[in-house]
């Protein structure tokens, strides 16, 4: 469901598979060993691209749903998923290097989250869009996609118009409200331009310190570190 | 290293010299003094402009001086010209009267920070960037930088680009991010029209202390983490 190779100086996680792409547990657990993997593995240089068809249609709701009767276990699993999908944001805002999202189809709900918790978001523009489904669900946000959402977006009316509206943004749209930073014509060249942003920012990341590059990362979102319960501290290596 | 003098209702502090300017305790501490004296010589309509000499605008604090204690003694003297320049910022951000940056030269790190503090900030374009080295130099970012960056910079990708890329950022792209207010073609046009803004603003003739809690009330984020209280006053003029 989840691949991890080695391109250059970018690590290239995938995401293959069927249809629809939700995120379940056995999903978050082989995008948290693939990220743990990553932080195992990288150099001064690195850069992490998450990709691929993964970024689809959210929490996987049927399994959630398959507890049974009475909406308890439901809930329990939608917690667990939540808990989940929370370790993975925490991994990837911790992580010692750059992070790309190369979104190649639909991004809703946790899928958004996943990709708007990346450095940078590249999409393609000819299909998918953006869209955090939630209100059209019946599901309000948990407190960390929120906070998420007030870090990343900057306008009250287009957070308003994500949240509120439940709007469907495709590429173009996207990069005019702020949300993403290129659109591209294809996956494929999604994917390229990532690849090609990876390597270039590898070679500025090549002197930085990753530990150094997290943490400034992390203090950058103080709001979202505190929903988290995720530290940052003060490192001081320098070099003159 | 720093001069004041008045010129009409404004208030001109020099950082002068043509060398980096580095925020080392002396010039902290002038500035500091300097900024005293505004604040007791401070009238309705008064303004401050900033500004320095040579290629640098400042070049952040003095990482040299830093490390000529050693290892041991570089956490404490770094820490030392973080607090020092937290009471600056502090200041800046408590001053009765409107303040005005005419960045003239490279502005980095604690530098950035410095131009970052006043309410206004012209820059001249032929040269210079705006410029957090701190990633490149392998620094984490105090706390009141990072709380000034959000007040100050809206966009999450021009702060991004500021502190995970350490952008060397010129004036014209510095405006267009909503860094900086206005770009000029030279550091004496950049000072120039900070002198003309600043007599616009003194014209305004506004109380400095209700200039002062306004401004203070408008970045409380930062506040809380400067430990700075605004208060309410009401002093109406009808």
């Amino acid at each position: 469901m989840c691949t991890l190779e080695k391109r250059g100086n970018n690590f290239l996680l995938t995401l293959i598979g069927d249809d629809e792409h939700r995120l379940n547990p056995n999903l978050i657990g082989e995008i948290r060993s693939a990220l743990s993997q990553v932080r195992a593995q990288a150099k001064r240089g690195s850069v992490l691209i998450g990709q691929g068809k993964f970024f689809s249609n959210g929490f996987d709701l049927a399994w959630a749903e398959s507890a049974g009767s009475g909406s308890s276990g439901f809930l329990h699993r939608l917690q667990h998923m939540g808990d989940g999908l929370k370790a993975i944001m925490v991994d990837l805002l911790s992580l010692p290097m750059p992070t790309i999202a190369a979104v190649s189809g639909h991004a809703a709900a946790a899928g958004f989250m996943l990709a708007l918790s990346h450095d940078y978001v590249l999409m393609r523009k000819d299909r998918g869009v953006l869209y955090m489904s939630e209100l059209d669900i019946g599901l309000t946000l948990p407190d960390y996609f929120i906070a998420l959402l007030r870090e990343k977006i900057q306008s009250p009316m287009v957070r308003r118009d994500v949240v509120l509206h439940a709007a469907k943004v495709k590429a173009e749209e996207a990069i005019k409200m702020g949300i993403i930073d290129s659109a591209h014509d294809s996956a494929a060249e999604t994917l390229e331009a990532a690849l090609r942003m990876g390597e270039k920012l590898a070679l500025t990341a090549r002197k930085w310190d990753g530990g150094v590059y997290a943490e400034i990362r992390k203090s950058s979102f103080p709001e979202l570190c505190r929903v988290l319960e995720l530290q940052s501290k003060t490192i001081v290596t320098p070099r003159l | 290293m720093c001069t004041l003098e008045k010129r009409g209702n404004i208030f001109l502090l020099t950082l002068v010299g043509d060398d980096e300017h580095r925020l080392s305790p002396n010039l902290i501490g002038e500035i500091g003094s300097a900024l005293s004296q505004v604040r007791a010589e401070a009238t309705r309509g008064s303004v401050l402009v900033t500004t320095g000499q040579g290629k640098f605008f400042s070049n952040g604090f003095d990482l040299a001086w830093a490390e000529s204690a050693g290892s041991n003694g570089l956490l404490h003297r770094l820490r030392h010209m973080i607090d020092s320049l937290k009471l600056i910022v502090a200041e800046l951000l408590s001053l009765p009267m409107p303040t005005i940056a005419a960045v003239s030269g490279h502005a980095a790190a604690a530098g950035f920070v410095l131009a970052l503090s006043h309410d206004y900030i012209l820059m001249r374009k032929d040269r210079g960037v705006l410029y957090m080295s701190e990633l490149d130099i392998g620094l984490t970012l105090p706390d009141y930088f990072m709380a000034l960056l959000r007040e100050k910079i809206q966009s999450p990708m021009a702060r991004r680009d500021v502190v995970l890329q350490a952008a060397k950022v010129k004036a014209e792209a510095a405006v267009k991010m909503g860094i900086i207010d206005s770009a000029h073609d030279s550091a004496a046009e950049a000072l120039e029209a900070a002198l003309r803004m600043g007599e616009k603003l003194a014209a305004r003739n506004w109380d400095g202390g209700i200039y002062a809690d306004i401004r203070k009330s408008s970045f409380p984020e930062l506040c809380v983490v400067l430990g700075l209280q605004s208060k309410t006053s009401v002093t109406a003029r009808l």
